[in-house]
């Protein structure tokens, strides 16, 4: 009996249990409702559009993982999460040969080339989805209105296109509430906003859904809180002071919360472990100044929406953010930045 | 009584301590052999005085301290040496120790020594007598407590602090030694007030012992200044730093002691073990150990004569066929057992033996994701993350000048919420090694 042999390992002996490929897997249930209210409401298109983007994703880690004959990584659900995300930024009815060209953008340009899960100065996905944007200006703010009637048996020709063409346009492009606002100077009620009965790109129209996941996310502790809660109050109390000084200008507080891409920013992209600061006065500075910075853009820069730049903006700077931001150390006079 | 003080951060493993806490101290059976190693303690090895062959009796002095900050060794039983040679200890290392063969039916009556009286020794006579005893830190650092003890020229002990944290899960030494032993505690607590003059005395308990804090407050002495706090459970609250900011509100500066803040710290079963032997001038040959963890079919705590080979303690209480991996101390902090004919020491608080199913064995090791667990876990409030990928890229100097690489004192905390299963800790053993080493390079070429 004790001739066994022993195992020798090095303490603690004993692991909480939390896992890296477990809360990449919750991150992606807590998307998946959001995901389903977006086929809900833009039917298959939205559908073909997530599905090419996470296939994309995975496809292309698998890939580069075997061409620099390393184990693949796409068991760690990362790469999913990105494809998704990728997916419910992208505008329902985006040609299906860019989704699939935003997806190995975002792994190949976004995460591998920085070395992989974990180095990743940006969020994929949002590198993705900018390179998109520069590359097909046209395609990605055409916008097709929510709950049309045939979305279940039809498929826009604008997702089919073939690769290398622009799509022809056969969607009437709902405007955004962004767009309206901005250009028209329409706004869209809250109530409208909040339920997702607007059109935007794929899963940024309803805040319930993606706030739900995110409370999910909170509750199992697999998301840091404070950066939501940073930004959102951020853009609240920033757009509220606004509004009261000239509300013929300036949009309502709630408005501003509830419109664009904003939430699922907020609480899905910005969170990004990776690219955000480690301490928690850093995420707080971190996620003020996302608040801030899509206040700006949205208000004085020339494009509706200012969330993406935000986050990537901020992503950039948060290792600097941790290096200047150092909690002091126990029995040490004070914080010591380099 | 009860606080809500506390250090900040910190982790909450599972306890598993009511599978031992009720068990009273058993005497333990003696062992056909006993194994003494002359290093079981910090500090110079202990100097061998007995020859092979020589008959000894128990409480006899073996090997005599090696230096200042050495203790001696005394004789576990009554019995014939066997011999001297190379032992195994649980570094891997083997060094010079002794072998005893008890003798059969013995009744093994303990020697008197000298006793140390407490009202008319003085200071310097205690601290004498602590060393004879053979006494160290009995939490498991093994540090010769009267070195400890010694409050250097120019500084002054406010505030004994006895620890009866025992913040390690599985473990439940301290707790009965404090159910049981009350008196032996308040007459050390005598000695150590004599020797540091400390002002006052704290106890300090975690909350899942209230039954040894309400026990220890029935029994305390008129006129002795002691108090006794109970605080939340949080590990590593048993460490001095994290004690002292729980007890105290203080923190101790950086690559300092204790005393630096006017505290001087004594495990609460060391502080027992002086009391019982000062009066009678003995010299510890036993201690209480915790044998538990799922694989062990007789758990509890058990009186274990010092140098009982693990081998024995092991069939003695009997595992489970599965037996997997055996730790000496907790499963935070104690150290993986490579071979069984190492014994228990003095420093050993605690056998815990895990079965296969029981081992988190060989987790998926992902890259850091700077989810930031570990920094909101670190008691020092290091960046274990960034200290990690340093270690990687062997920045140690960097690791060192920057990110207060020598303050971390390897509790493990960082590792055991890290999702990514980074061995954090081990990467800065190793560090701390290496940048100790280059240090004293530096010394030698100046
Ligand atoms: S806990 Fe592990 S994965 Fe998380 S930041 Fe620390 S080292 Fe990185
Ligand atoms: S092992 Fe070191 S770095 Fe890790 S939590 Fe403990 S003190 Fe901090």
């Amino acid at each position: 009996m004790l001739n066994r042999t022993l195992h020798i390992s090095t303490s603690p002996h004993i692991t909480d249990g939390t896992s890296t490929d477990a809360i990449m897997r919750n991150v992606v249930w807590a998307m998946l409702p959001v995901a389903a209210f977006a086929v809900y409401s833009f039917g298959l298109n939205a559908l073909f559009v997530m599905t090419t983007a996470v296939v994309s994703c995975v496809l292309t880690e698998h890939v580069l993982c075997r061409l620099s004959r390393k184990e693949s990584t796409v068991s760690d659900w990362s790469a999913v999460i990105t494809g998704l995300l990728l997916g419910l930024t992208l505008p329902p009815i985006f040609p299906l040969w860019m989704t699939f060209c935003g997806g190995v953008i975002a792994i190949g340009l976004g995460k591998f080339m920085f070395g992989g899960l974990g180095y990743n100065v940006f969020n994929p996905a949002l590198v993705g989805r900018a390179v998109l944007q520069a590359a097909f200006p046209v395609a990605i703010t055409t916008w097709l209105p929510s709950f049309a009637i045939d979305r279940f048996q039809h498929v826009s020709s604008s997702v089919l296109a073939l690769p290398f063409m622009e799509p022809t346009v056969d969607a009437i492009s709902g405007a955004t509430p962004l767009s309206a606002f901005k250009f028209d100077h329409v706004i869209t009620p809250t109530y409208d906003l909040a339920f997702g009965l607007v059109s935007g790109s794929t899963g940024e129209t309803s805040a319930i859904f993606i706030l739900l996941g995110g409370l999910y996310l909170v509750v199992r502790k697999m998301m840091n809180w404070r950066i939501p809660v940073a930004i959102l109050l951020t853009v609240y109390v920033f757009s509220g002071v606004l509004h009261l000084v000239d509300s013929t200008i300036y949009p309502s507080p709630l408005f501003m919360l509830f419109s664009g891409g904003l939430m699922l920013g907020a609480i899905f992209m910005a969170t990004d472990m990776v690219a955000s600061p480690l301490t928690p006065m850093g995420v707080v500075v971190y996620g003020v100044l996302i608040g801030v910075l899509v206040v700006v853009i949205r208000l004085w820069g020339g494009l509706p929406e200012g969330v993406m730049y935000a986050i990537l903006l901020a992503n950039a700077v948060s290792p600097h953010i941790d290096n200047l931001i150092r909690p002091r150390v126990y029995g040490t006079a004070k914080s010591r930045g380099t | 009584m009860l606080t809500n003080n506390t250090f900040k951060h910190g982790v909450h493993p599972p306890e598993h301590k009511d599978e031992t806490n009720k068990s009273p101290i058993r005497q333990f059976p003696f062992a056909p052999l006993f194994i003494l190693p002359v290093e079981m303690h910090i500090g110079a090895p202990a100097e061998i005085l007995v020859r092979q062959g020589q008959e000894v009796s128990r409480g006899q002095v073996l090997a005599k301290a090696g230096g200042y900050v050495s203790v001696p060794i005394h004789a576990p039983v009554s019995g014939t040496i066997r011999s001297l040679g190379n032992v195994h200890t649980i570094s891997g290392k083997m060094v010079q120790g002794i072998y005893i063969e008890p003798f059969p039916s013995s009744t093994q009556e303990v020697m008197e020594g000298t006793p140390v009286d407490v009202e008319s020794a003085n200071p310097e006579q205690i601290l004498q007598a602590i060393q004879d005893a053979g006494i160290v830190g009995l939490g498991g650092a093994a540090f010769p407590t009267h070195v400890k003890l010694k409050v250097p020229d120019g500084k002054h002990c406010d505030t004994l602090l006895i620890n009866g944290i025992e913040c390690e899960p599985f473990l439940t030494t301290d707790h009965r030694v404090m159910l049981e032993q009350a008196d032996d505690i308040f007459m050390g607590i005598r000695y150590l007030i004599k020797v540091t003059s400390a002002k006052r005395v704290i106890i300090g308990i975690e909350a899942n012992k209230q039954d040894a804090a309400k026990h220890l407050a029935w029994h305390i002495p008129r006129g002795l200044p002691v108090e006794i706090k109970v605080v939340p459970v949080k590990y590593p609250q048993g460490s001095e730093k994290m004690l002292i900011t729980s007890l105290l509100g203080h923190e101790v500066p950086s690559g300092g002691l204790p005393i630096d803040v006017g505290a001087v710290v004594v495990n609460v079963a060391t502080t027992a073990e002086i009391g019982r032997l000062l009066p009678h001038g003995r010299g510890i040959q036993e201690r209480v150990v915790t044998i538990t963890g799922p694989a062990v079919k007789k758990k509890g705590n058990y009186l274990i004569p010092i140098g009982t080979p693990l081998r024995f303690v092991l069939e003695e209480v009997g595992v489970t066929d599965n037996i997997s991996e055996v730790y000496m101390g907790g499963p935070m902090m104690g150290v993986a057992v490579s071979n069984l004919d190492i014994s228990i020491v003095k420093g050993t608080s605690g056998i815990v033996v895990f079965g296969e199913e029981h081992v988190t064995k060989s987790e998926k090791i992902f890259p850091c994701i700077k989810c930031g667990a570990c920094v909101d876990a670190c008691p020092i409030f290091l960046n274990p993350s960034k200290l990690g990928i340093l270690a990687k890229f062997e920045a140690y100097d960097k690791m060192a000048e920057s990110y207060n690489l020598m303050d971390c004192f390897e509790c493990g905390s960082c590792t055991y919420v890290c999702p990514s299963h980074i061995p954090l800790v081990q990467y800065f053993r190793l560090s701390k090694s290496i940048v100790r080493k280059r240090k004293t390079k530096e010394v030698t070429n100046a």
